[in-house]
């Protein structure tokens, strides 16, 4: 299949629509509108439902129906969009329900701003919604992954009824990059015998439910959820590294500032500085085990993000005192250049 | 042989309720239960349980049920009637649940013309939180919110949710009822079958609001409680016919 350029927004409506996804309810937010727009003109041509709610908060629990229902189903929306359908994501989390969130990020706290950010992190690797819950959570760096994971996406959320968020920075919403919708390995997927499709008579009435008032019982449910996050930590965890065997400095960066730190590391390396990377693919499972790999000689870390910082937690916990992690981040949409990160490297490297 | 004239609903699990003694929810399931299996639906429904006091309901009824968090219940039943058309899908919602923190879900539900059924149980109260005021209590009327009654000052006027949705295009089947008396029980049932009717034929949202006691946060005995409901609420809400698609015939 050959290659098409492709808007980020509308690469993630064709490659839910190339892994079967025939339902999409979701509100207009900037910078993630093209989206929804693509889907109500391609979804109603293959007898799919594109529906525009009321709001965030209706079209995350129209995710919950049509998922217990047993469709392939996603939604998508922008920070305070998302933070809206908290409530929702931690009811589906709970029935173990399968389905697909997009978070194309911009700045916040608050109303916050329309222009690209990272500032989801926490809410996307934390739960977010109440209770003890996790999501699977891809943050891409170009359009081509976004477009494989979301792809792959769907079909782990299935394995693991478990929902899936993509997130990407506004940035990867609105560029454009030639993307191939390549022939995915199809996966064996569990039969969905839960879903309220009717008993037709001819079964026992399934419940889709999060509600347990015996504390024993939701204690249980607890372990159990537990034990499905622990096999998505074994099996799930993705992530690139460069260099780390003689890296003097490793960057960590995630999406689209990772390709801005990929600038940086040439410009460092022409300058005959030795620099690494550890890119986070899943930020959850976040890949605690590739800090380990970095060698033995290196001291510090340099985080690189789109906020305030909220990755190097996890860096910390990774690196176990090992290094000493140091931060670098623009906020409020403001994004970092490969100039800026380079001399803040070469700080730490004792140059100029 | 003697001739079976009554029994049990086959549309109800045969399970003891946890709903408190007098309530009317009991009678309201059952008239649900008895037109989904005598409109023979209970193979194809999927239903929608509440929060609040019929939180319970999906341990209920006979069918395929989905808990909804609170208020979501018609974003929930909109989500799986998009996805399976061809099923019945019906709502359960007390006052709380549906006049208040459900408001806009319910307003759009209709307003879409959403081709899903609800059953709304309004008591004027929240019952499950222990007697809170609701946007569906009387003016005058003490909760465990409104220790001194409910004042249009600081409150406003009760919420009329059928004169309300009855301004909606997409709402095709729009009936206030009460459970209070036999009578009235007779008349329930009807509005709950025309109102599913709506769905199956395709025509829009219907909806039943149905009176009902909460002796309990009421604090009244359940014979007085229903005496409350014909002196007190049935004066604010009037009963009968907002919208049904024969009239507009």
């Amino acid at each position: 299949m050959t290659k098409v350029l492709m808007k980020g927004n509308e690469a993630i409506g064709a490659a839910a629509i190339a892994a079967g996804c025939k339902y999409f309810f979701g509100y207009p937010i900037t910078p993630q509108s093209e989206l929804p727009e693509y889907m109500s003109r391609e979804l109603p041509k293959i007898g799919g439902v594109f529906l525009q709610s009321e709001s965030e908060v209706a079209a995350i629990n129209m995710v919950y129906g049509a998922s217990g229902a047993g469709a392939r189903v996603m939604t998508s929306s922008s920070s305070p969009g998302i933070s809206l359908k908290q409530e929702g994501i931690s009811y589906i989390a709970a029935a173990e329900l399968p389905c697909l969130i997009c978070n194309i990020m911009r700045g916040g706290p608050g109303l916050g701003g329309i222009q690209p950010s990272q500032t989801d992190y926490f809410q996307a690797t934390r739960g977010g919604g109440n209770g003890d819950y996790r999501l699977l959570a891809f943050a891409p760096a170009n359009i081509q992954e976004m477009v494989d994971l979301i792809i792959e996406g769907f079909d782990l959320a299935d394995i693991y009824r478990n929902p899936v968020m993509i997130c990407g920075d506004g940035m990867l919403g609105q560029m454009m990059e030639p993307v191939e919708f390549t022939n995915h390995t199809k996966r064996e997927l569990p039969e969905k015998t839960w879903a309220t499709t009717g008993t037709q008579g001819k079964r026992k009435p399934n419940i889709i439910n999060s509600l347990y008032l015996e504390a024993s019982i939701l204690e249980d449910h607890n372990k159990h959820l537990i034990e499905k996050y622990n096999k998505i930590k074994e099996n799930e965890v993705r992530v690139e590294t460069v260099g780390l065997e003689d890296a003097q400095l490793v960057f960590s960066a995630y999406g689209t500032t990772s390709r801005i730190v990929k600038s940086a590391m040439t410009m460092l390396q022409e300058e005959g500085y030795k620099v690494g990377l550890i890119r986070p693919i899943t930020i959850w499972p976040y890949p605690y085990d590739a800090f380990k790999k970095i060698n033995e000689k290196c001291k510090d870390i340099l985080v690189v993000e789109m906020n305030t910082g909220q990755m190097t937690d996890d860096v910390k916990i990774a690196v176990e005192g090992r290094q000493k992690v140091h931060f670098h981040g623009r906020q409020g949409g403001m994004i970092p250049s490969p100039e800026e990160i380079a001399q803040v490297a070469r700080e730490l490297l004792g140059g100029k | 042989m003697a001739a079976v004239i009554y029994k049990r609903t086959e549309g109800l699990v045969d399970v003891p309720t946890h709903y408190c003694p007098g309530c009317t929810h009991g009678i309201i399931h059952k008239l649900v239960g008895q037109v989904l299996e005598e409109m023979d639906l209970l193979g194809k429904a999927i239903g929608i349980a509440p929060v609040g006091c019929s939180v319970l309901a999906y341990n209920y009824f006979n069918c395929d049920m989905h808990e909804a968090a609170h208020g979501r219940a018609p974003a929930v039943a909109t989500g799986i009637k998009r996805v399976l058309p061809e099923n019945f899908v019906f709502t359960y919602q007390g006052d709380g649940d549906l006049a208040s923190i459900g408001a806009a879900e319910i307003v759009h539900a209709a307003h879409r013309g959403e081709k899903i059924s609800t059953v709304f149980v309004n008591n004027a109260i929240y019952g499950m939180t222990g007697g809170q005021m609701a946007p569906t209590t009387l003016i005058g009327q003490k909760t465990s919110t409104s220790p001194l009654g409910r004042t249009v000052e600081h409150s406003g006027r009760p919420l009329h949710v059928c004169e309300l949705l009855s301004t909606i295009d997409g709402a095709k089947f729009v009936e206030r009822v009460s459970v209070d008396t036999p009578a009235n029980i007779r008349k329930a049932k009807k509005a709950i079958r025309d109102c599913f009717e709506v769905q199956e034929k395709g025509l829009g949202f219907g909806i039943v609001e149905v009176l009902s006691t909460c002796p309990t946060n009421w604090g009244l005995a359940p014979n007085d409680a229903l005496q409350w409901l014909r002196d007190n609420m049935m004066p604010v809400y009037p009963l009968g016919s907002f919208r049904n698609p024969k009239e507009a015939e």
